[in-house]
């Protein structure tokens, strides 16, 4: 029984998950590997898009991976802090937004 | 941009053996890194590879490191180069160099350092090697050329036809600040402006300007060829900067940077990224197959990094440049560290860049 949810050492695991369902796994490394291929974006500017969401949906392999991959790739840690700003802004953003949806039911239940 | 600053603005880090660092000698570094446990040695996986024993296929490449003396001290150093450092390559080695240069048909001479430039006969290697037919690379950390009495160093660039390899970790100055020292990056940009001036970098000129990065950290450098398409648009974008090609070296665990790695308590790891990082593809292009490197001392290496650890050639072949045998050093076995994963992980690194695509 693990006494913790998270391990590092599962990252460089994560092809494992392929087992018993190797061909949804290949499917989806495949597709993903497509996905982070340069196009009409760089890797670079993937890479940084990839951290940014890392940051929103808060996964800590995610978060790992793509700081090593935005270094590698050329980003520096100026340009990744405002990556992970743009995150948070649309986090809260989306959290304030939703105001107006607050705003509008008071306004119909008040007086 | 301010009007370039004085070089002695720069943040001079003291040398390993400035702080008498028991880093400071090769000896205590084969043993550093002979300590740390590494999944298998790099011999076994040339091995795996089928290139062992590794062989050189020629000598195209005659590397002259001239001396360790530099206006410089980057974190990163495998040479633990710096202001306080007096080795310079005495005349009579020089001398033998020249004679080497002028007697063979080895088609490239690499000229490095510390700051090659600083050495009194540099401008004399240049011209000469030049005169001989070849091509000359100069290693150029960019600062020195703002230094008052080597501001005559672009048009003498350009007059000679150097071809122009230069330092820039990245396109941004925190990054290269924090590797090289503060206000490098801005002289730097500085000095890239004189050389465009000057046409190097442009279309058509034929003077070439190659830039150079190491990672600011310790990660390996991604693609070369992304990496430069970004600092392409990007230095341009920025500062009206044009170069020719950006090449990607790998962190060597020599010197400052081995310093720095066992200082951050990082060594084991990052050696470990190294070996897993083997690419076979990479270790078939390793330079070292056809350069054969030159001490300030007359000393032969199979590269610059042996150099620094003192790992001279294989015992069976000349090993000073007085007794200098094409035949016998074209053909020689190279010798091997664990220091050598640094130039075969991922696509590979030298001091040409990426050696697998």
């Amino acid at each position: 029984m693990h006494t913790h949810y998270y391990d590092a050492h599962d990252l460089p695991r994560f092809g494992e998950i392929g087992k018993d369902a190797p061909g949804l796994a290949e499917k989806f490394f495949a597709w993903y590997d497509a996905v982070f291929a340069e196009g009409a974006l760089t890797e670079r500017e993937k890479s940084l898009i990839a951290l940014a969401v890392a940051h929103a949906v808060q996964c800590p392999y995610c978060i790992d991976a793509y700081s090593q991959d935005c270094l590698r790739k050329g980003s520096d840690l100026e340009q990744m802090t405002e990556a992970v700003h743009v995150a948070a802004a649309i986090r809260g953003g989306a959290s304030l937004v939703h105001g107006i949806q607050m705003r509008g039911h008071a306004e119909r239940l008040g007086m | 941009m301010t009007p370039a600053a004085a070089p002695s603005a720069h943040r001079v880090l003291p040398t390993l053996q400035k702080r008498h660092a028991p880093l400071a000698a090769a000896a205590e570094q084969r043993a550093v890194l002979a300590r740390v446990p590494v999944a298998r040695r790099f011999e076994d996986a040339l091995a795996g590879a089928g290139l062992y024993p590794l062989r050189a296929t020629g000598i195209e490449i005659l590397q002259l490191n001239v001396g360790r003396k530099c206006n410089q001290t980057c974190r990163h150093c495998h040479v633990d180069a710096g202001p306080d450092r007096t080795e310079m390559m005495p005349d009579a080695v020089v001398d033998r160099c020249l004679e080497v240069i002028e007697a063979t048909d080895i088609p490239l001479v690499d000229i490095t350092g510390g700051a090659p430039e600083l050495h009194p006969r540099w401008r004399e290697i240049v011209i000469r090697a030049r005169a001989a037919g070849k091509e000359v690379i100069d290693r150029c950390n960019l600062t020195i050329t703002l230094l008052p009495n080597y501001a005559y160093l672009p048009r003498f660039f350009a007059e000679h036809g150097v071809h122009v390899m230069a330092s820039l970790p990245h396109y941004r100055q925190k990054g290269t600040d924090t590797q090289r020292g503060d206000g490098v990056f801005e002289e730097s940009v500085t000095a890239l402006r004189r050389l465009n001036a000057l046409g190097y970098g442009k279309p058509g000129t034929g003077l070439v300007l190659d830039l150079v990065t190491n990672p600011v950290g310790t990660f390996l450098p991604g693609s070369q060829k992304a990496l430069e398409a970004e600092w392409k648009r990007q230095l341009l974008r920025l500062y009206g900067i044009e170069f020719n090609a950006l090449y990607t070296i790998t962190n060597m665990p020599i010197a400052r940077f081995l310093d720095f790695l066992e200082e951050t308590g990082q060594l084991g790891e990052y050696l470990e990224r190294l070996v897993t990082a083997f690419n076979p593809a990479a270790a078939a292009g390793v330079m070292c197959r056809n350069t054969l490197s030159v001490g300030w001392d007359g000393a032969l290496y199979d590269c610059d990094f042996n150099q620094m650890l003192e790992l001279p050639v294989d015992a069976r072949v000349p090993r000073t440049i007085f007794d200098f045998d094409l035949e016998a050093l074209a053909r020689r076995e190279i010798v091997l560290g664990p220091h050598c994963f640094g130039c075969t992980a991922g696509a590979g690194s030298s001091c040409g860049g990426a050696t697998a695509g």
